[in-house]
């Protein structure tokens, strides 16, 4: 079933605060297998001029499974997440995410098309701290497989 | 942040020397916890196969984070990508038996002031995966 274009230009009530902790940036390096000391080491992350232990560049993706799956789950859009696939994303760093930064995600729905036999939704969400700094700006392309209206 | 590579040291056009790594199932199911992407697409070769794909694949951002690993080891700061972005062109299909191997390579495609952008492919043996530009900021 295709997808509810109304939902275009859609925001979304920004979720709980989101709290990076240096176990969590941990974790995520871990299972990436990046073995990076700035992830790990305070004083690593230091000497690389850093005010704390960085998180890689693509760690913002837990934020969208903080707030992003919430906001796709409504069932009024008609997204069927196991038809999905991730087709493209991306991230503008203002400033490299911390331990210790309390983030939240304002996400919107910028757009959904349809091309072929698959429909493409992408969202876009400023990244802030709880204080209001905009630390990235994330843009995410979903791949909704077969959905897309069927001509004649 | 300042990377250890200077903008001075690199060229328009210039290639990155390629990597390649290996991921497996339990690198996916290692993914999937650390990043809250449980869809069960990345972990349960019957599910994935029941909604049409040949096998488990990998998280996109899975495959991204490794292109981001090879940028920032390249960079020598991971505070210094300012700009990161990538195109899933086709899945990575992880079978239980010896997983995927991933190679990734890379070119300086502009430099501007101390800002270059790296043009970056990640291939399996089947052809592209993932099509990346990142932007960083070297000293």
């Amino acid at each position: 079933m295709p997808l509810n274009k109304a939902f275009e230009g859609r925001e979304f009530p920004a979720g709980a605060p989101f709290t990076v902790t240096a176990e969590s940036i941990k974790k995520f390096a871990d299972a990436v297998g990046d073995p990076n000391p700035v992830y790990r080491d305070a004083s690593a992350a230091k000497a690389a001029g850093h005010p704390d232990i960085i998180a890689p560049p693509t760690y913002l993706t837990k934020l969208n499974f903080e707030y992003g799956a919430g906001m796709l789950a409504d069932p009024d859009l008609g997204l069927n997440y196991m038809m999905v696939v991730h087709g493209e994303q991306e991230y503008q760093s203002i400033r490299p995410v911390r331990a210790g930064d309390v983030l939240v995600m304002k996400p919107r729905i910028a757009s959904i098309a349809a091309k072929g036999r698959n429909e493409y939704l992408v969202t876009e969400a400023n990244i802030d701290t709880q204080d209001g700094e905009n630390v990235a700006v994330a843009r995410s392309t979903i791949v909704s497989r077969g959905t897309a209206p069927q001509e004649g | 942040m300042p990377a250890t590579v200077k903008a001075s040291d690199v060229n328009e056009g210039e290639e990155l020397k390629p990597w390649t790594y290996q991921v497996q199932r339990e690198d996916l199911l290692r993914y999937a916890n650390a990043s809250g992407d449980q869809n069960p697409i990345h972990q349960d070769e019957a599910f994935a196969k029941s909604v049409g794909l040949p096998d488990v694949i990998a998280h996109g951002m899975q495959t991204m984070a490794k292109i981001g690993q090879y940028v920032t080891d390249w960079a020598g700061d991971p505070g210094a990508v300012v700009r990161f972005k990538t195109r899933f062109t086709k899945p990575v299909v992880v079978p239980a038996a010896g997983g995927s191997s991933v190679t990734i390579s890379g070119r300086v495609i502009a430099k501007s002031g101390t800002t270059v952008t790296l043009q970056l492919t990640a291939s399996t043996m089947d052809g592209s995966c993932g099509e990346a530009e990142a932007d960083v900021e070297l000293s």
